[in-house]
């Protein structure tokens, strides 16, 4: 039974082929290009795990699009996604502006080190990394989140930079204070440089900052990360735009369908239990990782 | 005082949010005028993205954009559309250095004024301005 969802796979796959080997013309691409963002965008709101992630496998995969291209329209679609979804955020006041601010200082620099061995690393070598993160976001976003860890001592760096906090909870306020800032700012700057390789959020990257090394409350840790997303890939997007990477045709109806997708998804299905859609999208995170591992060592790139 | 702090805080978040959403509209808009144009023109021919060429020049830099923009071109008119929306965080990190000012926290109006920098070598620093 094992080998079911296998020859599933392959099944569908072979079946796309057929479809995306017929010459589409612009108006079918656009089309066929916006649902697929728009599932990615919405299924992406949905289980809390950014779509993004998935946009350069569906491009490169399944619409055969060069892999640059396809950084460029991600990285420009997760602008939208992030400033849209900042400006519901925001407004609930759980984000810590302080702590987002300093930490984009290495999340900003990091992505124009990333935007810039973008131009320099084999496109086989890119699809090789990018199977790796997929592989391993997949795998981060099946593990049961830790239990908060409250009432830390105030660390000495986190009260210098004043990020000490506080959210509602309840009836009253509660406070946090943010641990061990030098490792979340050096995970940052790792989280900016693969947001700028590979055209993504990097949201796995940043709950691994924020949330393990900082210790921030959850609702912090996401929404002050969802904040920094946007400055970070504006500083890839930029150099990409210069490179020639950012291509109209295809980032126009990559990020109007991630933008539609993803507003649906925070909007109207807040209160639907994602459980298991969390499983099925974390486990098609890891399934696309593994393709594209496998094409990048076997030069389909 | 540490109350105030928080209320400037949320104050500040409060026009942030507002910002972000009036860019994303505006570029959404920009992009979908442009998307019509694009379509009713090239709709019907073959589309192919498998072969990198890089886009030419003129849609490399924010001059170039503007310029063939105002031509009313679908490609160039989106394109401005993704510029505005590339440029929607960076004036929300200029806004920042004068939330913080106002708030009198000048070791935080240093730190915005790094991100501001990198933000504006990657535009300017790229040769995206000319």
């Amino acid at each position: 039974m094992r080998t079911d969802p296998q020859t599933y796979a392959a099944r569908f796959f072979r079946l796309w082929h057929t479809i995306a080997s017929h010459r589409m013309n612009i108006l079918e691409f656009t089309g066929l290009v916006w649902v697929g963002s728009f599932v990615a965008g919405l299924l992406g709101a949905l289980t809390g795990l950014g779509g993004g992630v998935v946009l350069v496998p569906l491009l490169t995969l399944f619409f055969h699009v060069d892999i640059r291209y396809a950084i460029g329209a991600s990285l420009v679609s997760v602008i939208a996604t992030s400033s849209g979804a900042a400006a519901a955020y925001v407004k609930e006041g759980f984000s810590n502006i302080r702590i987002g601010m300093f930490l984009e200082i290495a999340t900003t620099l990091g992505a124009l080190l990333g935007a810039f061995l973008a131009t320099i690393v084999p496109t086989s070598a890119l699809a090789i990394i990018f199977g790796v993160v997929l592989i391993y976001s997949g795998f981060i976003s099946r593990r049961p989140r830790l239990p908060h860890e409250r009432n830390q001592p105030p660390d000495r760096i986190a009260t210098f930079l004043r990020m000490n906090g506080s959210l509602p909870e309840g009836d009253g306020m509660r406070h946090y204070n943010p641990q061990r800032v030098p490792t979340g700012f050096s995970l940052m700057f790792g989280a900016g440089t693969l947001s700028g390789l590979l055209g993504m959020g990097g949201g796995s990257m940043k709950v691994l900052a924020m949330d393990h090394a900082m210790k921030l409350p959850f609702k912090v840790s996401t929404t002050t990360s969802n904040f920094m997303i946007g400055v970070t890939a504006a500083a890839s997007a930029g150099v990409y735009l210069n490179r020639g990477y950012v291509d109209p045709g295809l980032a126009m109806p990559v990020m109007l369908g991630v933008l539609a997708g993803s507003l649906l998804g925070t909007r109207v299905l807040v209160r639907m239990e994602t459980k298991w859609l969390r499983l099925v999208f974390s486990l098609v995170i890891a399934l696309l990782g593994i393709e594209m591992l496998y094409k990048g060592i076997r030069g389909g790139f | 005082m540490s109350w105030m702090q928080s209320w400037t805080d949320q104050k500040m978040e409060d026009i942030i949010g507002n910002l972000l959403r009036a860019g994303v509209i505006l570029s959404a808009l920009v992009v979908v005028t442009g998307a019509i144009i694009y379509l009713v023109h090239h709709g019907f021919e073959p589309a192919d993205y498998r072969v990198f060429h890089g886009e030419p020049s003129e849609l490399r830099s924010i001059g170039g954009i503007v310029r063939e923009a105002f031509t009313g071109q679908g490609r160039p008119v989106i394109q401005l559309g993704l510029l505005l929306l590339i440029a929607t965080p960076v004036v929300r990190v200029a806004f920042s250095v004068f939330g913080f000012a106002e708030e009198h926290d000048r070791m935080y109006v240093g730190f915005t004024l790094v991100v501001l920098a990198v933000l504006l070598y990657s535009v300017i620093g790229s040769g995206l301005m000319f």
